[in-house]
């Protein structure tokens, strides 16, 4: 399908309102995506025609139910290309796949055992580790990042040894937009026997993950980050480690057995989803993949990549701007400030004038602290932003300069 | 003067502005003549919580009235927190407990009342408010 802008924006309604006035620019695509049409109907659809609990009922409905919550499964299945559709895991989030592995690990871990993180990561990757680690005495080790806020592969290398057992990293920063080479860092980690848990809640909607060639042990994301709705995520996890893992909450479709002296669990996936499911958001989240797919990854990431070096080389034209994250591989997020003024007052300016951006400090205080900044402004693009938008987000930021200086 | 004859002297000055720009760059001036706090102040305590810039406050008694000085990183904050020591500043802690705060509304900056807003500016109030509750109290002891 060629890439028509046109035909894709019609596709979000809420590309076409208004905020204060003005409309609407939407950049802040890294905190979450807009929804196309195509995912509403699927919603609506559900509800409207055949909502129903899963697995155990033999009427028509829960069938219907059954059917389209486990074919979005294989949907995801072949998307990510993972080997068996039961690999994946639904969750609530990225932040629950992540806590499931971090239970998990509890009951593996001894003291003095080390787990490595990156010095880029958003909180919710650093408290549950920093959790796991005090239950279990294990020892956090962090890689440190360059100022052009790229991981340094060197000091990564020097961490490993045989007690590391768990190597987490996200794919790609939220707060910088760098690329991390996991290929590479799955790898180094295979040497020492390691596992490797990536996060990809911001690398989904810009990128196509392979699995399998990754021979990574766990990939969480979540779907509202890829068009898809809030409240749902998967967790992928390697047959072995599913095998291997207890399950994280007690509860409904994940036993096989129940008397009140043993429970038998049931296998992969059911034993870690406990509980009705979020049915309609993983038949949503399905319909969300579709929709990428249909747009393809490549012409997405093609024109992605147009917007960020225009952006770039526009925002660098104001004088004083100083963007964060200058790393030869990175996605569609300008993260940056104006030198002497706060990225609050920049913020609160060009939201008046109808742009979503976001200030702060993105949930990643350690990367702020590293830069001794109190936050940055942050435009994060997809696919359906457009270079006039860049353009009105730049004149957006001149104007709440020439106000603030 | 009064709190209220301070709010209203407040709506008749933002009155004169025809868009949000205007006023945005009024409360930017307003920042400028904030009477500072001590910069050996400027410590955590003096700071208040639930902002995304930060904001330094303090208060004293001189007499039976409270005397605000503030600061703020951020320009905008720094405005809208002088708006707020103009109109509570040396007044009787009675009188600041007592004040309500719908002029913000009809000044134009509604939008910074959500206590969801990151900026701060209600629990800004509150703090002015907490000062004033625990001065009220030493007064009448």
């Amino acid at each position: 399908m060629p890439f028509n802008i046109q035909k894709i924006r019609n596709d979000f309604p809420i590309l076409s309102r208004k905020v204060n006035g003005y409309p609407l620019v939407y950049l802040d695509n890294a905190a979450t995506s807009q929804k196309p049409q195509q995912v509403i109907d699927s919603i609506v659809d559900y509800y409207s025609n055949y909502n129903a609990n899963i697995h155990r009922g033999v009427h028509t409905l829960s069938q219907e139910a059954t059917d389209a919550y486990e074919g979005a499964r294989q949907k995801i299945q072949t998307h990510f290309n993972a080997k068996e559709a039961y690999e994946i895991i639904f969750t609530a989030g990225t932040t629950h796949g992540i806590n499931l592995v971090a239970n998990g690990f509890s009951e593996i871990l001894k003291k003095g055992d080390e787990i490595i993180v990156s010095a880029m990561e958003h909180h919710s990757n650093i408290v549950p580790w920093q959790m796991l680690c005090e239950k279990t005495g294990a020892i956090l080790k962090v890689i440190p990042m360059n100022k052009e806020g790229v991981l340094i592969f060197s000091e990564y290398e020097k961490l490993l040894s045989e007690k590391t057992k768990l190597v987490f990293v996200n794919h790609i920063s939220n707060a910088l937009g760098t690329i991390n080479p996991i290929a590479e860092i799955i790898e180094k980690a295979r040497q020492v026997g390691a596992a490797v848990l990536v996060d990809g809640a911001q690398s989904c909607s810009h990128v196509k993950p392979d699995l399998q060639k990754l021979d990574v042990d766990f990939y969480v994301t979540s779907a509202h980050k890829m068009c898809g709705p809030t409240g749902v995520g998967i967790l992928y996890m390697k047959e072995e480690w599913g095998n291997k893992l207890p399950p994280y909450q007690g509860g409904g479709e994940m036993i096989a057995e129940v008397t009140f002296e043993k429970t038998t669990y049931a296998g992969l996936p059911h034993k870690f989803e406990a509980g009705t499911p979020n049915i309609c958001g993983v038949i949503a989240f399905g319909a969300a993949i579709d929709y990428l797919n249909a747009i393809g990854f490549e012409e997405i990431e093609k024109y992605e990549n147009e917007l960020l070096k225009y952006a770039t080389q526009k925002l660098l034209e104001i004088e004083g701007l100083k963007i964060y994250g200058t790393g030869p591989e990175k996605t569609s997020v300008v993260s940056f400030n104006i030198e002497g003024i706060h990225p609050y007052d920049i913020g609160t300016i060009v939201d008046k004038l109808g742009i979503a951006v976001r200030t702060g400090h993105h949930c990643a205080q350690p990367i702020m602290d590293f830069y001794k900044i109190p936050g940055t402004v942050r435009a994060s693009f997809a696919f359906y932003n457009t270079l006039e938008e860049v353009d009105a987000l730049v004149n957006a930021v001149k104007k709440a300069k020439m106000m603030l200086s | 003067m009064t709190i209220e004859a301070i709010q209203e002297e407040l709506i008749d000055e933002f009155s004169m502005f025809e868009d949000w720009m205007q006023r945005y760059e009024y409360m930017i001036d307003l920042g400028k003549s904030l009477p500072l706090i001590d910069e050996n102040l400027k410590n955590d305590d003096k700071l208040i919580k639930g902002c995304q810039s930060k904001v330094w406050l303090n208060s004293e008694l001189k007499e039976d009235k409270i005397i605000f000085t503030a600061d703020s990183d951020a320009i905008i904050t720094k405005g809208i927190i002088a708006v707020l020591v103009r109109v509570f500043s040396d007044q009787k802690p009675q009188a600041i407990l007592d004040a309500n705060t719908d002029f913000i509304d009809e000044i134009g900056l509604k939008e910074h009342l959500s206590p969801t807003r990151a900026n701060g500016l209600v629990s800004m109030i509150k703090q002015m408010k907490m000062y004033a509750l625990a001065y009220q109290t030493q007064l009448k002891n």
